[in-house]
This record gives C-alpha cells, structure tokens and sequence, in this order.
C-alpha cells in the first residue's frame, strides 16, 4: 500500500473538516443578513427623504414636516462634550492602572469594578444622571448633564481599550527608559504613549459609535422631545437625533413614513462617517509604528 | 539636594591596584516575594576592571545586575537587602535614584532600538537630562555612535527608526545609547545572546576600549567570552555566588570549589 494512499481515517477528517467549514461559513451568512436588511431598508425608505432641507431645517407643523437640524447639532454637541469628558479620564485611569499601579488585590478589585461597570444597563446610568447631574450637581436637564451621563457610561470601554493597548507595547521598552534614569511619567511619555496611539484611538472610535445612538441615558437628562432653538451653550438643553427618533416613531401621531427612516438613515450615517474618519487616522498612525 | 556627587576623583588604571573599588557588594540578598534569587553575595569591582559574571540561567545574575541600579523599584515584588557602595556611597542615599541610574549604563541580553529614529535612540537620555542644544546632541550622537562602531553603517539614515535595524545593528545601538549618558558603570547582561558572532567580536573590541574610561559588569553565559574579555570573574549558581576570582586562575583549575570547574569545562549548565 502506498504511503501516500488516503486511510479510512483521513478520508474521515476530510469529510469532519467539509462539514465544519460549511457550518461556520453559514453561520457567518446568517449574521451578515440582518445587517445586509437594516441596511437596505434603511437606504430604500430614508434614502428618499435626504435633502441639504432635511439636514439643515428644523422640524415643523408638530414634527411631521421639515427636517432634523437641531438634533443633528444637538447629537454632535453631546457627543463632543462626552468626549471632551471621557477621554482624559479614561486614559488617565488606564495609565495609573497600567504603568503605575502596583499588581495587588485593590488593583484587581478596581479592574473587575471596571469591567462590571461596562455591564450595568443604560437606564440605571440614566437614572445615575438624573440624581447626580441633574439634582446634585445642579446642572438641571443640560448637554453637560447629558453628556457626563454618557461619559461615565462609556469610560469602561475607554479605559480596558487604553489599558490594552498600553499593555501591547513591550516592557523592554519601558525597562530601557528606566535603566536612563528616565521616570515612569519620561518613558510613558517618550515612548509608551507614541506607540500605543493607535489603539487608544479604537477605544474612542467604539466610544463615538455607542454614543451617537444612545437614547435613555440622554433622555432624563438633557435630550429635549420637541426645541427647535440650537443649544447655545452646554447648560442648554437641546434635541438629538436618538431621541428624536424615537419620538417620531412613537409618540407622535401623522408623521410620514419617510422621515423616521431618513433619521435614522442620518444616525447611522454620522456613526459611519465618524468611525470611518478615526479609522482613516489610526491606520496612518500604525503606518508610522514599528518594531 | 545637590545630586551630582563627586565623579569618583582617581582615574588610575586597575592595573596599577591604587584606586578604590567603585562597587563594593556587601552581603547582598535578593528576594522576589518568598523565592530567594541570589544570597549573601560580597565582591569588590575595581574602577576600570570588566568584571564577568558567569553561570547558567536562574543563577541571579539578571537580578545582581538589576539591583546595581536600583532597577528593583520598578519590579513589582523584588527585596534587595544587604549593602551597595558606588563610588564609596551606599545606593540607597540616593535621594534621587534617577541620577544613579543616568551613571550607569545598562545593555540589555535583546536588543531594544526603541521605535524612535537612530538619531532619537541615542539623544534621549540626554534629553531627559535636559539637554535641548541641537549642536550638543549632534556631537553626542556622532560620538556614541561612532565608540559603539555604528556611525558609518547608519550615519545617512539616521532619521530611520531603530527599531528597524538588523539584530546586531540594534545592539550596537543599544551600547550607544548606554554611553549617551557617559556612564561610569556599564552593565552588560548576555549581550550576545541575540547576536551574531562577528558582531560579537566587534562588541568585544568595543568593549574593550571602553574600559579604558569606565568600570564594566559583563554578566555572560558564554564561559570563554568571560575568559577573553574578564580580568575577574564570579561564577553564580542558582542564587549562591560560589566563587570570585582571577579569571585566568579559574581557567586553569586554580578555584576554591570543584563545581566553577566543573562549570568551565561544560560539565553541566
């Protein structure tokens, strides 16, 4: 017989690895369908709605005529001041927890918090907004309130994204600082931060897409039903395009079918443009990063 | 506090024996957590001397080398005990170790180009030294560079990463940078390991020219490297230093304890 001839347990695994690569593949379908239908769909019915008139009037005659403009300001001032909030300190946390804190109990214990964090519902950080931004703070329903609502929502995911890619770039490189007589603060500046940018930037990029569509964490706190006045500045309250859809869709009667869909159309389209820009970004800094 | 204390005043050979030691190791004790590292090691390393130190892995002498500079801060876990004198001042009176460390110069067993340009490898510790003057840096870099014997393979890109050159290249870039900051005290730590032999060579020339200006630590697994560059050497085993002596003496048998022979001669490790 020769070496080479195919034994009953190859022709066995043959068919095994058919099998398996069928399943997977098909499930990999599966997943892309309903993206593939929201899409579509999205594109079919809002796709007619879309005008320079519709990005850049407000909504009238009782929210069914006219367009989106103050809660497409809105969504973008509330977007800006979370980030403006968030990132610092996101970044400051996960650098204290990667490159200074020391690997004990309370560290572990402070991680695990983080990462529960990340898992507490929407709605209960809402609530969170209300009783510590809205009441406490005296900030009353406001973009600010709104947005460190969302802040404090969306830091757990700036923080382990940070965290991980600061831990991505290798010790030798820290240890050769340090055995200059650089201080953790020079070798993380020098060094550390340069080369973990890029994937800083993907913790802020998820952090910009879960924050344009979030509704119940604005709603209590900031985001307005119906104002067709742009926000002056961020102790106003103001529209946003979330909500904005859920009111039309929902709570107003005689809206045309177009309108919802071109909202949501522009959700997705602002999370699309955003992310594809960040995108653009790191991949020009990760051109720049090598070793 | 003025943290420049005096470079140490005698620049006399060893060879000639009247300088006092610029390491003197007193019963030193390493620990990380309950694990014993290294134990009760005493030696005296003289100005101007290449101290080798051999001996086969988990021996301690990563961890000897780490406590020299008070590297030990920065891993979590790790207890230096018994005494260092540098210079003839305990290490631990330091106030600002930072200062320490920029006196001695560390090259690690894997080379790090850190992904900074050539130029930028070898001006950052004078740079965190505060040092801004472009012209001062250019002479800086020219020089080390050229000690370390890679200026004429690099000195048209130096504006190319570090990071990106060969192995043996980023070694040599290494030193370079470990002599930015005119060390007295160079530590080696198996510089060889991921170098090429005829790179090795030139690293061992350079190294000893470098003698000439500065005291050297070569921790090596390489029991010939010892031989030809050590005019000491400590042989370590798992934590215990078993023997401190002439390098030459060792070599021809002349040791206090049968297993630094049986070591030499490749019977075990």
């Amino acid at each position: 017989m020769s070496m080479f001839q195919a034994t009953e347990l190859n022709e066995r695994n043959k068919r095994k690895e058919k099998l398996f690569r069928l399943l997977f593949g098909g499930m990999t379908i599966l997943l892309i369908v309903p993206v593939v239908v929201i899409v579509a769909t999205l594109i079919a019915r809002g796709g007619p709605a879309l005008s320079w008139d519709f990005f850049f009037t407000a909504p009238s005659n009782g929210m069914t005529e006219g367009g989106v403009f103050p809660a497409l300001v809105g969504t973008l001032w509330i977007v800006a001041v979370a980030l403006i909030a968030s990132v610092p300190l996101g970044v400051a946390a996960a650098l204290y927890l990667s490159e200074y804190a020391p690997d004990n109990w309370l560290t572990r214990l402070i991680n695990l918090a983080i990462i529960n964090l990340a898992g507490v519902p929407s709605i209960v950080h809402a609530l969170f907004g209300v009783g510590a931004f809205v009441l406490f703070f005296r900030f009353g329903t406001s973009i600010l309130a709104a947005s460190l609502t969302l802040a404090i929502m969306t830091l757990p995911v700036v923080i382990v994204s940070t965290r991980e890619s600061l831990q991505a770039v290798p010790r030798a490189f820290r240890e050769a600082c340090w055995s200059m007589g650089a201080t953790r603060w020079q070798a993380i500046w020098n060094v550390v931060l340069p080369n973990s940018i890029s994937g800083i930037l993907t913790g802020v990029i998820l952090e910009v897409s879960r924050t344009v569509g979030e509704t119940a964490p604005i709603m209590f706190t900031g985001a307005a039903f119906f104002l067709p006045f742009l926000p002056e500045s961020v102790f106003d309250q103001t529209m946003a395009l979330s909500l904005h859809l859920f009111v039309i869709s929902t709570q107003v009667p005689g809206v045309p079918e177009h309108l919802p869909y071109g909202v949501a159309l522009t959700l997705m389209g602002i999370v699309v443009v955003l992310n594809s820009a960040s995108i653009a970004f790191r991949a020009y800094l990760r051109g720049k990063k090598k070793w | 506090m003025v943290e420049t204390p005096s470079k140490t005043p005698s620049r006399v050979s060893s060879v000639e024996g009247a300088s006092s030691p610029l390491i003197e190791v007193r019963d030193l004790s390493i620990r990380y957590n309950e694990h014993v590292a290294l134990a009760n090691v005493t030696v005296d390393v003289p100005e101007h001397e290449i101290f080798g130190i051999i001996g086969p892995a988990n021996s301690g002498k990563t961890s000897f080398l780490r406590a020299l500079n008070r590297m030990d801060s920065f891993v979590s876990g790790m207890h230096v005990g018994g005494e260092i004198f540098f210079g003839g001042r305990d290490i631990r009176s330091f106030r600002n170790v930072y200062a320490l460390r920029s006196r001695v110069g560390v090259v690690f067993p894997l080379p790090v180009g850190l992904p900074l340009s050539i130029y930028d490898n070898v001006a950052l510790a004078p740079r965190l030294s505060g040092m801004r003057k472009r012209a001062d840096l250019d002479v800086i870099v020219e020089r080390c560079l050229t000690r370390a014997a890679l200026w004429d393979e690099v000195k048209d890109r130096l504006k190319s990463l570090g990071s990106l050159l060969s192995g043996g290249q980023q070694q040599r870039l290494t030193i370079a940078r470990a002599l930015s900051q005119e060390p007295e005290l160079l530590l080696l730590d198996e510089f060889s390991i991921a170098v090429d032999p005829v790179t090795t060579m030139r690293i061992e020339d350079i190294l000893k020219e470098l003698r000439k200006e500065m005291t050297i630590v070569l921790v090596t697994n390489l029991t010939q490297q010892a031989r030809r560059l050590a005019s000491r050497t400590a042989f370590f085993l798992s934590g215990e230093c078993v023997e401190v002596g002439d390098t030459e003496a060792l070599f021809r048998g002349d040791v206090l304890d049968e297993r630094t022979t049986h070591y030499l001669e490749g019977r075990f490790g």
